[in-house]
């Protein structure tokens, strides 16, 4: 079966004035539909880059990206957007909401920029909390939630659009191990339902939560990539 | 994401900040305010001149000594211009049927006294004609008639303020008054009239002009108020003026005949100049209130950064932030555009309550300019810091602290 994503020689370099800094160096892996994977390495290996580039924030210097089997590196910027907004679902360590909206107008936000009309935007957005276990503190904004509240809320968000695959980057480096712990049994209970999810994370803990381990050191992977 | 969405989402960013985005507001809301308020003066002159000549009286001609060139400016006391005199007034009214009415008008100004009350005021030397040329009634006694334009009396007939000033409630009929070191003897009082053409017809006393030459000793008329039989004989009334003045000044055309319709012709392009010139001055405080609100929405831009950044991975495009933005800056202006309109309007509305020599008229052409022009201002500099928010990364945007 065609996997859900393709990557093929990815590689990805800054120019930093002099020599150009190899931030990824040739990597190869194969996202089934259905697959939850941690990615694990020491700080600064890579991890994340690879994490945007797979979510279509970045694009990759060199290498081929086929989702679900249609390639990514030819797209413009506009249907990368789109991408994103139909396709990915994104949770942040530091969860990313907007400061100044409700719990109920962030879960929405994906929903505004696929023109979903207002009332069905709320009815979904409520449903997603109330899947989250949130739909109580639905008028609340991020500054009156707890670090596990407001991350699970960032997952409501991830989750509104229906993507393909969940990427999470660190989503318990905030958070304190009771609410840590939470936040894996909701990702572990989304993979039970067949959502596919690639997660960065330091702590091995998180880590055996996954099905599936990579390892990458200085830009490449050493372990688990296939 | 449509209109209504876009403008929703901007308001909602707005009203986080409702401090200052007033501040900001603030420049548009005064550039937007002295614009209407500074047209509304300058219409208000326009409708007060209006008025003032309106009062003149239907059919009236003017004809003053020197060449007035069409576009304005009196080539005033220059050595060539003949100065018109009373015979003048007779041989048009003599030699043109079209001429119902000629007055030979000496002005001058005189102190005035009556039993120890004193007032400097303007004393017109008229005949029996003027009243009935320019529509103005007695009160009390009669006005200034034939037989005393003829026999040089010296008798007056005072204005409303100068009655009142001179003898108070008392009856002045009869009563004696000094012009100058000559005795006259109050035959009429005036109607009330109000302020025409520069002047309070109710602060002036009218005396034969006979005996204004006398007073005055000179023979110099500050013009000749003319009335044409009908508005149609107005233009066939003017040639002969004309061609009658012109015979008796040497073939030249030393003087001039203004009808109603010039003299508003001529204050109107004075207006036009005026309140152009004032439009335009408010316009620069306009222009200032835009780059006010550019100046706060980079500073938005940069702090919004992250938000940027997120809305970008959700699934933004890029012209999603920049309608976002430029929505922002064009509510802002528009709010403010309203703002000052209604501040301009009522501004512009209690000035004459309070300062009775500025009279105003809001004008709507101003309004709907001045609003145009601030949302076109919001729209214009909004367009910068939109594009610069749209183009972000979304991975620097998402990164910034
Ligand atoms: N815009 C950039 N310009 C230059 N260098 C960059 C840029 N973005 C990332 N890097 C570098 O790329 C390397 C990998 O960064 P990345 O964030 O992917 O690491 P990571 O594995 O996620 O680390 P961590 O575990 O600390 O989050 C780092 O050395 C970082 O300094
Ligand atoms: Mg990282």
């Amino acid at each position: 079966m065609e996997p859900l994503i393709h990557l093929q020689g990815i590689r990805k370099s800054y120019s930093l004035g002099g020599a150009p800094l190899e931030v990824l160096r040739g990597i190869d892996l194969q996202v089934q539909r259905g697959e939850f994977i941690a990615v694990m390495g020491p700080s600064g290996s890579g991890k994340s880059t690879l994490l945007n580039i797979i979510g279509c924030l970045d694009r990759p210097t060199e290498g081929l990206y086929l989702l679900e089997g249609m390639d990514v590196g030819s797209r413009t910027d506009e249907e990368l957007a789109e991408i994103r907004n139909r396709k990915m679902g994104f949770v942040f360590q530091s969860f990313n909401l907007l400061p100044r909206m409700s719990a109920l107008k962030n879960v929405e936000l994906p929903l505004l920029y696929s023109g979903v009309s207002a009332g069905e935007r709320k009815e979904r957005a409520y449903a997603m909390l109330e899947r989250v276990g949130l739909a109580h503190r639905a008028g609340h904004n991020p500054s009156e939630l707890s670090g596990g509240e407001q991350q699970r809320v960032a997952i409501a968000r991830a989750l509104i659009n229906r993507p393909v695959i969940i990427l999470a980057d660190e989503p318990t480096g905030n958070l304190d191990s009771r609410s840590g712990i939470d936040i894996m049994e909701t990702f572990k209970a989304l993979h039970r339902e067949g959502t596919t999810i690639v997660l960065v994370t330091h702590e091995r803990v998180v880590a055996d939560y996954a099905e599936r381990m990579i390892t990458l050191k200085d830009g490449v992977c050493t372990d688990g990539c296939y | 994401m449509d209109v209504i969405e876009v403008a929703a989402v901007s308001w909602d960013s707005l009203r986080c900040n409702k401090l200052r985005s007033f501040l900001t507001m603030l420049g548009v809301i005064i550039g937007v305010a002295a614009v209407i308020l500074l047209v509304s003066i300058g219409e208000g002159a326009r409708r007060y001149i209006r008025k003032e000549l309106g009062g003149l009286g239907t059919n009236i001609l003017i004809v003053v000594p020197g060449k007035t060139a069409k576009e304005g400016g009196m080539h005033m006391g220059a050595s060539s211009v003949r100065k018109l005199v009373y015979d003048d007034a007779v041989l048009i009214k003599r030699r043109s049927i079209h001429v119902q009415y000629a007055v030979p008008v000496i002005v001058g100004t005189s102190r005035v006294k009556q039993a120890g009350n004193v007032r400097d005021t303007y004393i017109v030397g008229v005949t029996e004609e003027y009243f009935p040329a320019r529509n103005l009634s007695i009160e009390l006694g009669r006005a200034i008639n034939s037989n005393d334009v003829e026999a040089r009396r010296r008798v007056c007939v005072l204005g409303r303020t100068v009655k009142r000033d001179l003898f108070g409630d008392a009856n002045p009929l009869g009563a004696p008054v000094k012009l100058g070191d000559a005795r006259y003897r109050v035959v009429g009082v005036m109607q009330r009239k109000g302020v025409t053409l520069g002047y309070d017809l109710d602060d002036v006393v009218f005396i034969p002009t006979t005996s204004a030459r006398e007073l005055f000793d000179t023979d110099a008329l500050l013009n000749i108020t003319v009335k044409a039989r009908s508005e149609q004989v107005l233009e066939a009334a003017k040639r002969d003026i004309r061609r009658i003045l012109m015979r008796r000044h040497a073939g030249r055309e030393d003087f001039t005949i203004m009808s109603q319709d010039e003299m508003l012709d001529v204050m109107g392009k004075v207006l036009n100049i005026m309140t152009a010139v004032l439009a335009g001055i408010a316009s620069i405080s306009l222009v200032v209130g835009g780059i006010g609100i550019m100046n706060i929405m980079l500073v938005s831009v940069r702090e919004r950064t992250r938000e940027i950044g997120i809305r970008k991975a959700v699934g933004a495009k890029n012209r999603d932030i920049l309608l976002q933005f430029l929505a922002e800056s064009t509510v802002l202006s528009i709010t403010g555009g309203l703002g000052g309109i209604v501040l301009g309007g009522v501004t512009a509305m209690l000035i004459p309550l309070f300062v009775d020599f500025l009279p105003t008229e809001i004008a709507w052409w101003s309004v709907l300019l001045a609003f145009l022009f601030s949302a076109m201002v919001g729209v214009f500099f909004g367009v910068y810091p939109a594009r610069k928010a749209a183009l972000y990364d979304p991975i620097v945007a998402l990164r910034y602290e």
